[in-house]
């Protein structure tokens, strides 16, 4: 992608480049938080909250602080620190202002400091050099396609909790399948050119 | 707890990838080929043995409330060099584990061992348990991508092993593949375990 558009922007990290089913971002919370459509709302909105908040401050922290002073090798401390930071700060922020939104999302917001897809998109939108726009715009599309994977597969796993599974594929091996099932269905997108 | 118990833990009976399900990640990703997975396993290794070290001399001086910070910061450290040791002598898997290096700050295994044996265990004993855990989770992605370079490109470290009339089935290499291959591995270790255990 040498000049994106943002509609070709929200596609592809919706479907043809779906972070979870295509790149492998987020697989822990997306095999964790699963068992339930509700949590996997939850977790898809706290997910999507902080990673336009942390695409927009490792932008910034990487064009006005790492890049004059040539302490790119410092990229990853740097991220991590920020997302930490920033998980830290809205949680508080959301604790203190909206404790409805609190109380079902808060379990979630410490476990996105270690998912990786909020890392994996801070030093994608640096290996891809977008914008400040471009990068806040993709860690948003790419939450968002988190959510939709997420969701989706909550839903089927809701549903394969009732069938008849083979003992030992029972739980965490039968998940790992349909998951595989699903990221075959979305490299059904990927003959679109956008 | 003694030592070989330590080790033994870590490699087979809490096994980072089979039992424990912990770094999905990097586990899914990288282990297209047994290359990768190898140079990842050792890589992350590497990382955990350092960080469990610093964190254990640490853990006296280390204030509570501040501790995942603080790992996640020693961690990270260790990842950077760790990084920049890949890309100066090993160009090449440099370039194919790509983002996925930087990435194994937020493995959730090293920061799990750092909070759950690190922090609570003497130097010695730390660095026994990075050193298990690192070679059960390299042993757990020399297994899944040795099935799957087989499986999905007909070879063994690079290597051609399947013969003429068998095609390869690509799509165990793909990324659906990692899924289900996983899923079949784990479910294969899950009956036979089982099977051991009604032996008894």
């Amino acid at each position: 992608m040498t000049e994106p558009t943002i509609i070709g922007l929200l596609i592809s990290a919706l479907f043809t480049e779906n972070f979870v089913l295509v790149k492998f971002l987020g697989c822990c919370p997306f095999l964790g938080v699963s068992k339930k459509i509700d949590t996997a709302i939850g977790m898809g909105m706290a997910v999507t909250f902080v990673m336009a908040i942390a695409s927009m401050f490792t932008y910034l922290a990487n064009e006005f602080l790492l890049i004059p002073l040539n302490l790119e090798y410092l990229q990853t401390i740097l991220f991590i620190l920020i997302i930490a930071a920033l998980v830290q700060f809205v949680e508080m922020v959301i604790k203190k202002t909206m404790p409805a939104l609190y109380s079902s999302l808060g379990i979630y917001l410490p476990l996105i400091t270690t998912n990786c897809a909020v890392l994996g998109v801070a030093l994608l939108n640096v290996q891809n050099s977008y914008n400040l726009l471009f990068s806040i715009l993709y860690g948003t599309f790419a939450a968002l396609g988190f959510t939709l994977a997420i969701v989706l597969f909550a839903g089927i796993r809701e549903q394969i909790n009732e069938k008849d599974v083979p003992e030992s594929f029972h739980g965490f091996p039968i998940a790992l399948i349909t998951a595989g099932l699903m990221a075959i269905a979305f490299m059904g997108f990927s003959g679109f050119s956008i | 707890m003694k030592k070989q118990s330590i080790l033994a833990n870590g490699i087979l009976f809490e096994n980072p990838t089979f039992v424990q399900l912990l770094g999905m990640c990097p586990t899914l990703a990288v282990t297209t080929t047994l290359q990768n997975g190898f140079g990842m396993g050792l890589s992350a290794t590497a990382v955990l043995i350092m960080s469990n070290i610093l964190v254990s001399a640490l853990r006296k001086i280390i204030p509570d409330k501040v501790r995942i910070a603080a790992y996640v910061v020693i961690i990270a450290t260790f990842v950077t060099i760790v990084q920049m040791v890949l890309q100066a002598f090993v160009p090449s898997l440099y370039a194919s584990l790509g983002i996925f290096i930087p990435l194994i700050v937020v493995n959730c295994i090293i920061l799990a061992r750092a909070e759950a044996f690190a922090s609570k265990n003497s130097v010695g004993k730390s660095a026994l348990d990075g050193l298990g855990m690192g070679l059960g989770f390299t042993a757990a992605l020399c297994v899944i991508s040795t099935v799957r370079e087989i499986i999905g490109q007909g070879t063994i470290w690079g290597i051609s092993v399947v013969a003429a009339p068998l095609e390869p089935i690509a799509i165990i290499g793909m990324p659906p593949g990692g899924f289900i291959a996983l899923g079949i591995i784990i479910a294969t270790i899950n009956a036979i375990v089982k099977k051991r255990g009604g032996n008894k």
